[in-house]
């Protein structure tokens, strides 16, 4: 039973608005002992805000409709939320019912075991409504929250379970079930999330989507809820999202040192990695914690905290503290798993954080008078229900019986080692390419590229890059480099971390396209330093050495490009910048080398010649 | 299940429109105010304004949007200051070794429940913001289940035992608490909201509900009878002191729990008492016993060895031709209940016989295989 009447049809929401307004204007009326219309008017706004937002709101099913739990929608073309211990035993295709009845193909594109995250996308509309995303730093205990969903998958019409309740805390921390499903900075609420929940949208009271549910304390009573769920929030999800839509099984983060939490109050480092980042970026055993990506940290939950909502490969703002003095760096966070390992614990049975309990036999329950005969027959449409979903025992985290793809689904996914849907990636790669390419052709122009220009210090510099041979020539000197069996024999110019072969990469993808790395994938989107918002990123290997490729997503320009001649070092790092248009092609106007926590130069080129043979 | 009329009222809307009922929209309903909620410590009587607020502004204003708090919001924070953590013995599954604590001194003085946590030399008390305690036990009313620690602090947040709510049956109240030790350090504590259902005594449940205190409690319709919660706080939603959340307690028949917390004013006298040192345990007034009352040799039963702590109490031997054997009890049956009064152990049952007078039938409920079986045994004074 829902706590307070939920009505869904538009005469009875009318019918309230107009006592609400009716009792407002005989004020009287409620002086005398009926509901206040304060009262009224909040009932009639939480009705509209659930009836904005439940079309949003979807149910998931495995393709053999033996198992599944809740979604939410969050773009118009399909894009939908939920959690990766429902999506996985769902396999790569699955099924989603919405709450006008209809049900959809929808195939698997990103998956966060940690996190306990999937991107799945509903395949066959590209209108479909979709939950406004919210702004989970937002919330605070005592908002008031629902949750849309299809606990004990109840609802054979797709029409979600709305629960209400309160956030009752944030910023909670719930460690992870061996190595996955860790809940950081989650949102607890009371409102009740049930076996079935999981994966559903948490909206606060304009309906703006706050959080994922996915996780609940039991104890004593058996799984079902005791007031106390979890979500994770919308905020860590953002920061996730570009990954997501990578169609990678994507990791979290590690700084690669341990943190503990003194009587104090301070929290200070007890363990560094030296191959991390955090270690060359000088963070050393004893060292206090001051903040981490940009909150203040006070105990070695909230550090945790903090360091769940990122995806791996981020670079973070650390502050630390030495004998007095404060220290802030740019560092780059490794991952929790190995890339096998991560895979490994990712095709594995889920652990069973919410699994769904046993369930009467459908059949009986059709018997039962008036209980599932309603939601058996009459849709809101009239029209039949399209498929049969028993809800039956959930054979959860169990493989489904296998059912044939779809064939809209198969055109929609490709299978490859590392990826949840390759399909996505290869999609999400053409995107970065071709929005570049847009702004300048460079794939005919396979000759010696010459550029001239000035450093900052005001010195002239002279470049040439050829597939062959980059060479520089500088106030320091002449530096030459080649490709060769042994990439990183040699990194010049000394102290650069490696300019020339980062710039032959620059000019290799350019010239060459994806097609001239052993490599290539997109990554997702990640911070850079000194820019607001996310930058998509290629990543490509060319025997041996890694090179980022930072896109600005609106312009579709060059934004940086790091190169790693080895893991666990430094990579030399180009800022591109000064974008200017040359002979129809936009070229940047500055080149900032940076290598560590130092700027090795610029360079500031003043002409292009680009050959073509 | 209870026999109290049920005067809860329709969801979650507080019983009085006036007061904490408008705070209650003001702070469940959609809206969320800005600018004058912002001070963290707050006024008192923040409720009133917050009524003034509502019913004097246009709707829209009342809902502009703001990124800071909320008058619930208010009132939850400066609730959740006076919400400790304790720490103590336990740590066994099922036997937490954690429960949550009320501050009702500026001086440290806390109130909790009385459980084996409190059992341990090292007791610790966590404040809001992550400061810890060696806590002292001050005292305990065990017919109550309450008892109060005291830490070694100056001027904290806490509630005023004196100024506590007397709530009806559909009022709208929080409860805050560290169920499942979600929370550590100086993370706050959990925030539930619901109606107390209905204001009954927990009298009418001896035999279902193993508990010393039967007097009146406020039953709760949110699961507040979770691990830990238990000392934690009941308030109105304006914040105002209500009750404390009870400790675990589970229906022995059907296996269910209730979720209850106990009227600060049930808890007052005791707790003024122990905090003056001036508390003596009361102990429920004894029944008046028989001169001659009945034994279990003079109904014919003999119990199975009391070798426990709590031996239950299964018949081994019935005599042939005694009041026993004539109604029909046997070998193997477990007393469960004497009259209305459980019997937990051979000991409570030969107990409980010490206050039947040996003229009088003694009614007994026996588990039987898995039947209950309702036996009343003839008198025995001609035994």
């Amino acid at each position: 039973m829902s706590m307070f009447p939920l009505r869904t049809t538009q005469t009875s929401r009318v019918g309230l608005l107009v006592a609400a307004v009716l009792l407002a204007c005989l004020r009287p009326a409620w002086a005398q002992g009926g509901p206040a219309p304060a009262v009224l008017e909040a009932e009639a706004q939480r009705i509209a805000v659930m009836a904005k937002v439940k079309p949003a709101a979807v149910a998931i099913f495995d393709a053999a409709g033996m198992g599944g739990g809740s979604g939410v929608l969050i773009s118009p073309d399909g894009w939908a939320l939920s959690n990766f211990h429902v999506a996985r035993p769902c396999g790569n295709a699955m099924k989603c019912g919405t709450a006008d009845g209809r049900v959809y193909d929808a195939v698997v594109v990103g998956l966060d075991p940690t996190g306990d995250v999937a991107l799945l996308k509903l395949l066959g509309r590209s209108d479909f409504p979709h939950a406004e995303l919210g702004d989970s730093d937002q919330v605070h205990p005592g908002d008031a929250v629902f949750a849309m969903g299809n606990p004990f998958l109840l609802a054979t019409d797709f029409q979600p379970t709305v629960t209400w309740g309160i956030v009752s805390g944030v910023r909670r921390y719930q460690p992870p079930e061996g190595t996955l499903l860790e809940y950081a900075d989650c949102i607890q609420t009371d409102a009740s999330i049930n076996p079935g929940n999981s994966g559903g949208p948490l909206f606060d009271a304009q309906g703006r989507l706050v959080g994922i549910n996915g996780r609940c304390s039991f104890e004593k009573r058996g799984r079902v809820n005791v007031g106390v769920g979890y979500a994770v929030s919308i905020n860590q999800i953002k920061n996730f999202l570009g990954s997501l839509r990578s169609g990678r099984i994507v990791d979290h983060a590690t700084l690669g040192a341990r943190v503990a939490t003194e009587d104090q109050g301070r929290v200070l480092v007890t363990d560094v990695l030296e191959q991390s980042d955090a270690y060359r970026r000088g963070l050393r055993v004893d060292d206090e914690i001051i903040s981490f990506g940009g909150r203040p940290i006070t105990t070695a939950n909230g550090f945790k905290n903090v360091l769940g909502t990122f995806p791996k490969g981020w670079r973070v703002p650390l502050s630390f503290r030495r004998e007095g003095e404060r220290h802030d760096v740019m560092v780059r966070l490794a991952g929790v798993h190995s890339k096998e390992d991560l895979l490994k614990q990712a095709t594995a049975k889920p652990p069973q954080i919410m699994p769904l309990p046993k369930l009467p036999n459908p059949d009986e329950e059709d018997d039962s008078p008036g209980k599932s005969k309603k939601s058996k027959g009459k849709k809101p449409d009239g029209a039949p229900p399209k498929i049969k979903i028993k809800p039956g025992p959930m054979p959860f985290g169990l493989p489904a019986p296998p059912v044939p793809m779809p064939d809209a689904v198969k055109k929609v996914f490709q299978e490859k080692h590392g990826y949840a849907n390759y399909y996505f990636n290869q999609v999400e790669q053409d995107r970065v390419w071709n929005a570049w390419k847009a702004r300048g052709d460079f794939t005919g122009l396979r000759g010696t590229w010459k550029v001239a220009g000035k450093l900052d210090s005001g010195s002239a510099f002279r470049l040439r890059l050829a597939a062959a041979e980059a060479a520089l020539e500088a106030p320091a000197g002449d530096f030459k480099w080649a490709p060769g069996p042994d990439m990183t024999a040699n990194l010049p110019p000394p102290g650069s971390g490696g300019l020339l072969p980062a710039l032959h990469f620059w000019r290799r993808l350019a010239v060459e396209g994806p097609k001239g790395f052993d490599e290539i994938y997109y990554l997702g989107t990640a911070p850079l330093a000194g820019r607001e918002g996310l930058a998509d990123v290629l990543v490509a290997g060319y025997r041996g050495i890694e090179c980022w490729f930072y896109f600005d997503p609106g312009s579709g320009d060059l934004l940086a490009l790091e190169m790693y001649p080895a893991q666990e070092s430094d990579p030399c790092e180009l800022s591109f910048s000064g974008y200017r248009q040359v002979d129809g092609r936009s070229l940047p106007g500055r080149i900032e080398v940076r290598v560590g926590e130092q700027r090795y130069g610029v360079l500031m080129p003043a002409g292009y010649d680009l050959a073509k043979k | 299940m209870f026999q109290t009329k049920h005067s809860r009222r329709h969801g979650i809307l507080p019983d009085r429109p006036r007061g904490a009922g408008v705070s209650g929209i003001g702070a469940f309903g959609p809206s969320r105010l800005s600018g004058i909620w912002d001070s963290r410590f707050g006024i008192c009587g923040l409720g009133i304004c917050g009524l003034v607020f509502l019913l004097t502004l246009p709707a829209p204003a009342a809902r502009a949007a703001d990124p800071g708090s909320s008058p619930a919001g208010e009132v939850i924070d400066r609730a959740q200051m006076k919400v400790v953590k304790i720490y103590g013995a336990g740590g066994f599954r099922g036997m937490e070794h954690y429960q949550s604590g009320i501050l009702i001194s500026p001086d440290g003085c806390v109130l909790t429940v009385l459980s084996y946590v409190l059992d341990s030399d090292h007791v610790s008390v966590t404040l809001y913001d992550g400061r810890r305690y060696e806590a002292k036990l001050v005292g305990a009313d065990p017919r109550l289940e309450a008892a109060v620690l005291k830490i070694e602090a100056a001027d904290l947040p806490c509630f005023d035992l004196a100024k506590a709510a007397d709530l009806q049956g559909g009022a709208g109240v929080l409860a805050i608490s560290n169920l499942f030790n979600v929370a550590s350090g100086n993370e706050p504590a959990s925030v539930q909201h619901g109606t107390v259902s209905v204001v009954t005594r927990l009298e009418a449940r001896r035999g279902t509900f193993e508990t010393p205190y039967h007097g009146p409690v406020y039953v709760l319709d949110m699961t507040t009878n979770n691990p830990g919660a238990a000392g934690g706080v009941l308030v109105t939603r304006r914040g105002e002191l209500a009750g404390m959340l009870g400790k675990e307690l589970r229906n022995t028949l059907n296996n269910t729990w209730l979720n209850y917390a106990i009227p600060i004013e049930q808890l007052r006298a005791s707790v003024d008492a122990i905090r003056a040192g001036k508390f003596v345990a009361t102990p429920e007034p004894a029944p008046r016993k028989p001169a001659r009352p009945a034994t279990l040799a003079s109904l014919g039963v003999t119990l199975v060895p009391d070798v426990l702590e709590r031996t239950p109490a299964f018949v081994d031997q019935v005599r042939a031709g005694s009041p026993a054997a004539r109604a029909g009890l046997l070998p193997d049956d477990l007393v469960l209940l004497v009259g209305n009064r459980l019997t937990q152990s051979c000991k409570s049952l030969q107990q409980e016989l010490e206050t039947i007078d040996r003229g009088d039938a003694v009614k007994l409920t026996v588990l039987r295989g898995q039947e209950l079986v309702d036996l009343t045994l003839p008198a025995s004074d001609q035994e």
